[in-house]
């Protein structure tokens, strides 16, 4: 790793480090609905917006119906995107000119962006129309973002308030992080990007002659405001096919260190939401140790791997050279755009897996075995390292209780966390929501292995990297990440179906558990701590959590990583 | 109940080996989640074994055969885990019916006439006479005379006890012996519902339900074999797309070795064990929710007296009053205390001995006179002379009657006392006649003094380690409580206490989230254990208070409540520390497992470089992993009866020992084990 590649490791942690505890002690006072100066701009909007959908601001609503608000509103959202690409010929604002979308694709589409996963079996240039991209695709980035946020919110009141009954209510809470939080930081981050070359016009395909004579049709469209939004809300749903690897959403080094840090910084202010919210900070702080500690170690891990390279290349002697020269970045440069180089694709590929952001500024399909794993597993850790906008804190304080669960026991008193008394109705609830991922994502799998369109069609690759292409794909839609490994078509209609099942129940399916668990947790008592009461913010505790969340991956998926990738690490 | 130092005996080890057998019965199974996958996995295999006997390779089919064996072993182990920890209390069971045996009661009609009847067609409400040497038919009230009673059989203490009518000693338990004297008792339970029968329910674990903890355990077990469940039966699909399809009998023993057998096999002998602990200590836990709570407590309510000071006053020192030497006043003292049987007026006279040397005498042509509420003194009149002995006020009245008076020095001293938490009795004389060599005068002030038991504040300071708050009740004034608070070292005190502060008291503690313990004994004390969340009755004490709390201690000792305490907290710590040993356990397992089913496949031999171990072939690797899952079950039995060593210490430090020797041994251990396995494997060759 070069000394430019440390600096920039090292000027992302310290800008996170400064920045993500404003952001958080901010956002604890969105949801608490505390006074704030910014009242005075967005007070009038809200209002507008609470007299035009008919909210009362006032009523809260017990976990069953938060649940029902959440599921109505993302099922009205996947209408909808899935009617404006199956007609978006006939729509204004097209001026590329693009056909209507097909039905398996549309439906594949709709429910990746709904689900804030944005898987993409499709290229966005050449399939969908700027009113498309505009008012389908960037609308529910915000709003799905907003969406988890305020599943997040609900769940830290479980945990806050005690002897209650309600958690919230989902439509302020939607409107208030759509209008507070995202569009904000979204704006400003849009003309920042812009200011780096990130395009934002109108244009259809701009034609132009290349050197070589050939003509070549460039396209243009609305996209740093998409892809402002798509980094800030953890979506990772690009205008472009090629993701942030395309030089229009990000052109420089520069931009790719912004949109790194976007990623990365409400998920990790989060957890300094949470601990002002709970009314102890130290929580807080231990949470975000944890995401921190597992994304570094990531982060570390994918760097140091593609840095390294396929050394056995050097060896033969074949003309490839993974040293660093005045010429190459060194290290494993396939898949990877020249403009980063492997630290800070490497980087990316972490800090995108971790926050089930799924954006990509080099193939994941290209890294090195153990190098393309890491980002792999970091899926499969459930989107904890900082993990996805609110969902991510979710999984997080879902593991920490299982920590307490299984280890509380050892300090001799019933387990709690937060003073809440972990008992069978939480244990269920926990239990189903660690088991939902897994599940959906071996069984998907062990059925892709017999569907014929697979092996024949999606995969592009023999072998066990063809079946890491397949774990990746599954993976990847089960944890709402996105990423594509590539290297796999799945723009088939046993992909697209199934892929977009398994979004849904990967949202889906764990958003109930966790409101429901909310529910629980809020009407229970707190128990006061005292010297016998099992620490949740100690640096053991982290250790703890940081051990249960390695341990319950690595017992699911070690069967299914040692015949993917691990195998052909070790083949090399 | 006899105690017993040695964990098992060896007719009981008899008895539960049978036992694991009939636990095979699949209803019995299907309880447990985990072992009842085992079961369908060991008949699996079984069917496999006979399947190919003789048609596969011998090599083959002894692999196929010893899994099968293994996995019988560890259903059996788990229920031999189970069997027992029950022993032990079927044993006691059958002891107590035996103390059933059907006796003949006396029933006394209205008209006072007595008839004879079974002890079974006895009614609730029906008095029964008991004389010297008769049982006592049923649980009932002593309405009428004293006795005492011997009431071994249930308590295991040899000393009788008296039982008389009225007040708190008036309870009897059916099943004890009248030792002297005659009874009448009402009885207050029908038959089948008495005291010993429940007691017998108890201790065999026929009544036993699942705590609230357990069950929270069981769900996440349930859960973890779910998620495993899954990963073996996607397996497969994996493992023939990548051309390495796997026999069954591999995947059930991956199956078997991943889901948390330790625990799941372990999990109901925990809880058996830990209430078998609290009967060994003469305790009996009314339910295992009262046990699990007791570990939560963050509360202790104790009586002072009994509990945290002996009970009784004792003289601590004699302080004359002016002009009165010592000798002369400790000579008075000890004169006004001859007569008075109070462990108080004892004490005195002891510490005249003691301290000045004075023996008892005989008092020849003495009057006594007793305490009574309305002089509140008490004393002696011998030789024309007068000595009363009393609270303050009384004796002070009663100088000033004789027309005497108290000098402001000693009252001086009686406050002082009193600001110490002490209990001042002035003495005073008088003569009987004028002119008398007595004019009558205060001699001095005793000191008595409550006694702490020695070693309470160390165990008050444990329980504040372990964050547990005390609180002292008793009916002192606020001073005398505050005093012995702090001598004692309790956090807190509630002084002039009533049983409604005492309520009250309980529920703002609840209110505030804490779980509160407290012994009780008196009918008074029954609505606030009813309350508490843990209440210890203790066995001397009323019908009412037995029925209002959660346990009932049988040598009624209330210093107790502390032990169950830390019973509560080692049965969670134990049943935590084997789950979390359990699952730590799966990473090895893998590391054997994985590598040994793919390393027959050419393009997926390269895994055998995770056989970090060096198990020698698969066939050996996955039948070491299989054997060790099943013998760690056996390993882990006595701790599980016994339970990990509890340490009164902080949470923080209680989780960090146990994490490092439960957690990562748990991860550490099974590598060194199943490599030994494997070595033994090969040396003989078998596979």
């Amino acid at each position: 790793m070069t000394a430019a590649g440390w600096a920039q490791l090292i000027a992302l942690i310290v800008l996170i480090g400064v920045t993500a505890p404003l952001l958080g002690r901010y956002m604890a006072n969105v949801y608490e609905g505390g006074p704030s100066r910014l009242d005075r701009v967005f007070g009038p909007i809200e209002r507008l917006v609470y007299r035009a959908c008919r909210i009362d601001p006032e009523r809260e609503q017990r976990w069953n119906i938060y649940t029902l608000s959440v599921l109505a509103f993302s099922v009205v959202g996947i209408l909808l995107l899935y009617l404006i690409q199956r007609i978006q010929s006939g729509l204004p604002f097209n001026p590329t000119d693009m056909a209507n979308v097909a039905p398996a694709l549309s439906l594949n589409t709709a429910v990746s962006f709904v689900t804030n996963t944005n898987w993409q079996s499709y290229a966005g240039e050449s399939t969908l129309s700027h009113l498309t991209q505009m008012t389908g695709l960037t609308v529910q980035q915000f709003v799905s973002a907003a969406a988890g946020m305020a599943v997040m919110a609900a769940l830290i009141r479980g945990l806050s308030r005690a002897g209650q009954r309600t958690i919230g209510n989902f439509w302020v809470d939607l409107v208030r992080t759509t209008v507070r939080i995202l569009v904000p930081i979204a704006f400003v981050f849009a003309i920042v990007l812009v200011a780096t070359g990130v395009i934002q016009n109108t244009h259809g395909f701009t034609q132009v002659n290349t050197v070589a004579g050939a003509t070549q049709k460039i396209p243009g469209g609305p996209n740093a405001s998409m892809e402002s939004i798509k980094m800030i809300g953890t979506n990772g749903g690009d205008f472009f096919n090629v993701n942030s690897a395309h030089p229009f959403s990000n052109p420089t080094k520069f931009s790719d260190f912004l949109e790194i840090y976007a990623i990365l910084i409400i998920p990790f202010a989060l957890a300094f939401t949470f601990g002002r919210m709970v009314k102890d900070k130290r929580q807080g702080y231990a949470v975000f140790s944890v995401m921190f500690v597992i994304w570094l170690t990531a982060s570390l891990l994918t760097i140091f791997l593609e840095v390294g390279g396929n050394p056995k290349l050097d060896a033969r002697g074949v003309g490839v050279s993974q040293t660093v020269s005045a010429s190459s970045p060194g290290g494993n440069s396939e898949g990877k755009e020249v403009r980063y180089g492997p630290t800070a694709s490497g980087l990316w590929a972490a800090s995108t897996t971790g926050t089930s952001n799924g954006s990509v500024n080099s193939m994941h399909d290209s890294f090195t075995p153990a190098g393309g794993m890491v980002p792999l597993v970091h899926m499969k850790l459930g989107e904890v390292s900082p993990g996805g906008v609110g969902v991510g804190l979710n999984g997080l304080l879902i593991l920490a209780i299982l920590s307490v669960f299984i280890a509380g026991l050892m300090v001799g008193r019933t387990p709690e966390y937060l003073g809440k008394k972990i008992q069978a109705a939480e244990v269920k609830l926990v239990a189903i929501y660690i088991l939902v991922m897994p599940a959906i994502v071996l069984i998907f799998i062990a059925i892709s292995t017999f569907v014929r369109s697979v092996s024949d069609v999606s995969l592009l690759n023999p072998g066990s990297h063809g079946f890491t292409e397949l774990i990746y794909a599954f993976t990847s839609a089960g944890n709402n990440n996105g990423s594509a490994f590539a290297g796999i078509t799945a723009n088939t209609a046993w992909m697209n179906t199934a892929l977009a099942v398994t979004m849904l129940v990967g949202r889906f399916f764990l958003i109930i558990p966790t409101l429901a668990l909310a529910g629980v947790l809020v009407r229970k008592r707190r128990v006061p701590p005292s010297a016998g009461t099992f620490p949740t913010h100690t640096p053991l505790f982290v250790v703890l959590v940081i051990g249960v969340v390695l341990i319950v991956a690595a017992l699911t998926f070690l069967p299914v990583l040692a015949l993917g990738p691990i195998v052909e690490q070790l083949g090399i | 109940m006899a105690r017993e130092s040695r964990l098992v005996e060896p007719q009981i080890l008899r008895r539960a080996i049978g036992d694991s057998f009939i636990k095979l019965n699949p209803r019995t199974l299907m309880r447990n989640p985990v072992m009842f996958v085992v079961g369908v996995g060991s008949v699996l295999t079984t069917i496999l074994f006979f399947k190919d006997f003789g048609s596969s390779s011998t090599n083959e089919n002894v692999f196929v055969g010893l899994v099968a064996l293994f996995l019988w072993f560890t259903v059996l182990f788990a229920n031999f885990a189970e069997a027992v920890a029950e022993g032990r209390g079927k044993a006691q069971a059958d002891t107590l019916r035996k103390t059933r045996s059907e006796t003949v009661a006396r029933r006394r009609r209205p008209d006072g006439s007595v008839e004879e009847v079974p002890s079974t067609a006895l009614d609730v409400g029906d008095e029964c006479v008991v004389t010297a040497g008769e049982v006592i038919p049923s649980d009932g009230e002593v309405v009428e005379g004293i006795a005492s009673v011997d009431e071994s059989a249930i308590t295991g203490e040899s000393a009788p006890v008296i039982r008389e009518s009225g007040g708190d000693r008036s309870a009897v338990t059916g099943g004890t012996r009248v030792l002297s004297d005659e009874i009448v008792v009402r009885i207050t339970a029908r038959a089948g519902e008495t005291f010993l029968d429940r007691m017998i329910a108890l201790v065999e674990g026929s009544e036993r339900k699942k705590t609230p903890n357990e069950i929270a355990l069981n769900i996440l077990l349930a859960g973890l074999t779910i998620i495993f469940l899954l990963a073996t039966v996607t397996l497969q699909p994996f493992a023939m797309f990548s051309n390495a399809e796997q026999t069954v009998v591999i995947l059930v023993a991956l199956l078997v070795c991943l889901i948390p057998t330790t625990i799941g096999a372990l999990l109901s002998a925990i809880g058996i064990a830990g209430m078998d602990r609290l009967v060994r200590r003469n305790v009996l836990a009314m339910s295992g929710r009262a046990v699990e709570a007791a570990g939560d407590c963050a509360t202790l309510l104790l009586d002072k007296t009994g509990t945290i000071t002996f009970g009784n006053r004792e003289a601590d020192a004699f302080i004359p009053a002016k002009g009165v030497s010592e000798q002369e006043f400790a000579d008075a003292a000890q004169l006004s205390s001859l007569a008075d049987e109070t462990p108080e007026g004892r004490s005195i006279v002891v510490f005249a001995k003691e301290r000045y040397g004075l023996r008892e005498r005989e008092l020849v042509g003495a009057e006594l006179v007793p305490f009574t509420a309305q002089t509140r003194m008490s004393g002696v009149d011998m030789d024309g002379r007068s000595v009363r002995k009393g609270a303050a006020d009384a004796v002070r009245r009663w100088v000033e009657e004789q027309g005497g008076a108290v000098p402001p020095e000693l009252g001086d001293t009686v406050d002082s006392i009193a600001a110490q938490g002490g209990t001042p009795l002035v003495v005073a004389e008088a003569g009987a006649a004028e002119g008398s060599p007595h004019p009558p005068r205060a001699l001095g002030v005793v000191y008595l003094k409550d006694i702490v038991k020695p070693g309470i504040a160390d165990r008050f300071a444990d329980l504040r380690r372990m964050g547990i708050r005390t609180v002292m009740i008793t009916g002192d004034n606020p001073r005398t409580a505050a005093f012995i608070a702090k001598e004692a070292g309790v956090d807190d005190y509630l002084a002039e206490a009533t049983p409604e502060d005492k309520m009250e008291l309980i529920k703002s503690e609840q209110r505030g989230g804490r779980l509160v313990a407290m012994t009780g004994d008196g009918t008074n004390d029954a609505p606030a254990l009813a309350q508490a969340d843990v209440a210890v009755a203790m066995n001397t004490g009323t019908q009412a208070a037995k029925e209002a709390g959660n346990m009932v201690d049988l040598e009624s000792d209330p210093t107790k409540l502390i032990d169950i305490v830390e019973i509560g907290k080692q049965l969670l710590i134990t049943r935590g520390s084997l789950t979390t040993f359990s699952i730590a356990n799966d990473v090895a397992k893998y590391f054997a497992i994985i590598p040994a089913m793919f390393a027959g496949f050419a393009s997926l031999s390269v895994l055998d470089r995770l056989n970090v171990m060096q198990l020698q072939t698969p066939r050996s690797a996955i039948l070491s992993a299989v054997i060790f899952n099943a013998l760690i079950i056996v390993m882990l039995i006595p701790l599980a009866l016994r339970g990990v060593k509890f340490i009164p210490t902080s949470a923080s430090h209680l989780l960090r020992r146990n994490l490092l020797i439960y957690g990562a041994g748990g991860v550490i251990a099974p590598f060194i084990g199943i490599k030994l396995i494997d070595i033994l494997i090969s040396a003989l060759g078998v596979s």
